[in-house]
């Protein structure tokens, strides 16, 4: 392997370390079955442990932020889509809550209500390729098929609701794109119901299973300081025993209408992150159920937004006053006021948020994401070192981040 | 020579070739029940698209032979063979070339020495179906199948990449220490065997006459489970598949292998757990034998030979089908974790239950008079 070692020693001298030549430079991805996407790690091992580990991000790195200073504020929609794309609802309703602040909106209970429903729907899509993808890291791939089939359904849902099963883009400034349809939540009720079976199948399979129980306790420990000082959210900080939920601390959207547990780790290694996970899709279910119990009547957009939502289409193509409110929202967007706001909301993966500066007028001056993925990602080279090759997986695997949206 | 023995030599070859391919054809086959099983267990339905032009088109046995996904077989060979032989320019050729080769011979030797069926002739003289009768037929197994490892050591070292590289280790590692699990699990069986008076000696055709009215898998239950346990590890299959495990190792010592050459990998690594999962027949479940405590219905002449063959053919495909079945529930065990039960675990438990069945042994066992 006398060529693989010159890479080596580049990394190792920048670190003004003495040259060891029985360590071994291995490199995994970007493109490789463990990084659930297009995050590369440089490593230096000692047989089978890794002693030093260097992320690269940035392979998927599309200027998001950059693209959005060239658009109205409801043409960004779609690209938030694509941040965490396993839980684009949830992006779409951070981002609508934002610029809604940044103007000083308040949209209707309906609205409030379905928005909640979508952000529970994407947590809990997305919480199902977490475990099911952890389970398939470890090496049991059985329960990633079945958490498949249910996200299934749950696309079918989805689509009935946006038009799209993935792309959502749900959300406008000042409301959503359309109400729910009829018997939609009937439907969503039957699902829940439904799934509840697959999640405890998962629990059965997984979580008293030995094997999986030694691949995952005592693996890749982040303890409550560790956590803080890296900004860690999400299952993550709240598995290493950190109660900090913005749903609760910091309510949004008529969270605090909703009764819900928040389930905490001991430890904080990848068993508990496995089993927070687990517990919060329940919750997102329980949530979910309490939202459609008393979902309230009325219009799903701010009506008295007429400068930021777009009217509907018969009044468009029937009174003069909205069209013109349509045609200046078309071309100039929708008129946020002067000012800055940041706003974060618990997404499936942590704290997403957005910083967003306006000018006036439907042009956002700069908007700043922070990504929750790119702050969990952030602990790997103190997390990983001491840890075997095959660890790898499960700590990836129990972090659950999304490349789309740590490189944005 | 004369010319009978010519002929005696032709027939035997003609045997020989028959087993082989019937190993290689029942290898392919729990190809496919891997994947229409993996479908079952995971709520899919697996391949059951693949068919030949015409027979497609047969009203209703050519559909259900195409549900079934039959010709996913032959579209799999097919391309295996037809693909590219890509050899990478950094890997040392002749090992490369010979590391395939390896793998897949140890269980075609080793099934030569594997009885697999009986005959009776009209006299009622009856006859094991075996290619070699030998007297030491397990020691040819042990001995085979270690060679085995040499494939994959083979592969990792030759494709002089990381991956491959950690895989073959990896594999090497845990070969050799379940070897010695394996022979300890096997001991107590020959030693039951060879009571005072018997001439079962090491060959597997005595082993199988022992078990006519009552198995060893009942008899020794623990020792039946070891074995098991051991043969899952000898055979690479999860839960210790590690060394080929894709989400870390991408493939493992085969990630450098494509087309045909990967196609005997495969091939080989299915011949390995064919031939497992009936040595545990021959050892544990009475090998050709009908039922525990029945006597065997097999007819005289050929007919009672093909049916004793089916029969364990039946209970050898129920054993593929346990290997199956475990692969798509458990997750996979770490590196450490599985030296960790091999040594710590498995071989000291080898050891105790071996004493135990000797003390047992020599109780039971009317002293030699």
């Amino acid at each position: 392997m006398a060529d693989t070692k010159e890479i080596a020693i580049g990394d190792i001298q920048a670190r003004g370390e003495e040259i060891k030549s029985d360590r071994m430079s291995l490199n995994v991805g970007p493109s490789h079955p463990t990084t659930h996407g297009v995050l590369r790690l440089k490593m230096e091992l000692d047989g089978d442990t890794i002693t030093y580990v260097d992320p690269v991000i940035g392979y998927l790195h599309r200027g998001d932020e950059k693209i959005a200073e060239n658009m109205t504020y409801n043409q960004f929609v779609p690209y938030t889509d694509r941040l965490d794309y396993l839980a684009p609802l949830a992006n779409n309703v951070a981002y609508a809550i934002a610029v809604e602040k940044l103007a000083d909106l308040e949209v209707p209970e309906r609205c409030q209500a379905i928005r909640v429903i979508c952000c529970e729907l994407a947590r809990i899509s997305s919480h199902l390729l977490g475990l099911g993808v952890f389970g398939m890291d470890t090496g049991a791939w059985t329960p990633f098929m079945y958490c498949f089939t249910e996200r299934e359904k749950l696309y079918d849902l989805f689509e009935e609701l946006t038009g799209a099963r993935f792309t959502t883009s749900y959300t406008r400034i000042g409301g959503v794109t359309r109400d729910v349809p009829e018997g939609w939540l009937d439907r969503v009720e039957a699902f829940l119901d439904e799934f509840m079976r697959t999640v405890d199948e998962l629990d059965k399979l997984l979580t008293r299973n030995r094997i999986f129980y030694d691949r995952t306790v005592d693996i890749g420990i982040i303890t409550k300081e560790d956590a803080i000082a890296y900004g860690i959210t999400g299952p993550n900080l709240r598995g290493s025993g950190v109660d900090w939920d913005l749903r609760r601390d910091k309510p949004y959207c008529g969270y605090e209408q909703y009764d819900f547990d928040i389930p905490l780790g001991s430890k904080g290694d990848c068993y508990d992150r496995f089993l927070v996970r687990l517990e919060e899709v329940r919750q997102s279910a329980s949530i979910v159920k309490q939202a459609i119990k008393k979902f309230p009547p009325g219009l799903w957009y701010a009506e008295d937004a007429k400068k930021i939502y777009a009217p509907s289409k018969d009044k468009i193509l029937t009174s003069m006053e909205e069209l013109i409110q349509n045609f200046m929202l078309v071309t100039q967007g929708p008129q946020i006021p002067a000012g800055e706001v940041y706003f974060e909301a618990e997404n499936p993966k942590g704290a997403l948020g957005f910083y967003v500066v306006s000018n006036g007028g439907g042009v956002p001056y700069r908007l700043k994401i922070r990504a929750p993925s790119f702050c969990n990602l952030s602990i790997l080279p103190k997390l990983l070192p001491g840890l075997m090759l095959t660890d790898v997986t499960s700590v990836l695997g129990s972090l659950d981040f999304v490349m789309g949206e740590c490189d944005r | 020579m004369t010319q009978s023995d010519w002929i005696d030599l032709l027939v035997k070859a003609g045997l020989g070739l028959t087993v082989i391919f019937s190993l290689m054809t029942m290898a392919g086959m729990s190809v496919l029940a891997e994947r229409k099983v993996c479908g079952f267990i995971q709520g899919r339905l697996g391949p059951n698209r693949t068919t030949l032009p015409l027979i497609g088109s047969i009203p209703i046995i050519g559909r259900a032979i195409t549900r079934l996904g039959l010709f996913q077989l032959l579209a799999d060979g097919i391309k295996f063979l037809f693909k590219e032989e890509t050899v990478p320019g950094h890997v040392k050729k002749f090992y490369y070339n010979l590391a395939p080769i390896v793998v897949i011979l140890p269980s075609l030797i080793a099934v030569a020495v594997l009885p697999f069926g009986t005959y009776t002739n009209a006299e009622g003289v009856t006859a094991p179906l075996i290619l070699a009768n030998v007297d030491i037929g397990i020691l040819v197994i042990l001995a085979s199948s270690s060679l085995g490892v040499y494939g994959t050591v083979l592969a990792g070292w030759a494709a002089n990449s990381k991956y491959p590289f950690l895989g073959g280790i990896r594999a090497s590692a845990q070969m050799i220490s379940y070897e010695l699990a394996l022979g300890l699990a096997i001991v107590p069986v020959f030693l039951w065997a060879n009571a005072p008076g018997s001439d079962v000696a090491l060959g597997l055709t005595g082993i199988v006459s022992f078990q006519e009215s009552h198995w060893f898998v009942y008899l020794m239950p623990f020792t039946a489970l070891l074995f098991l346990i051991t043969l899952f590890a000898e055979t690479n299959r999860a839960p210790f598949d590690m060394a080929e495990s894709e989400t870390d190792l991408v493939g493992g010592f085969h990630t450098e292998y494509g087309a045909f050459k990967f196609g005997m990998f495969f091939i080989g690594e299915y011949a390995h757990i064919v031939f497992g999962s009936a040595l545990f027949v021959v050892l544990f479940l009475g090998g050709f034998n009908f039922l525990p405590m029945l006597a065997d219905p097999w007819p005289a002449g050929i007919l009672g030979a093909v049916l004793s063959t089916l029969w364990f053919i039946i209970k050898t495909a129920a054993l593929i089908f346990l290997f199956i079945w475990v692969r798509w529930t458990l997750p996979r065990f770490r590196f450490d974790q599985v030296m960790h039960l091999g040594w710590k675990i498995l071989l000291p438990l080898a050891i105790v239950n071996l004493v135990v069945v000797m003390i047992f042994l020599a109780i039971i066992t009317p002293t030699a008079s």
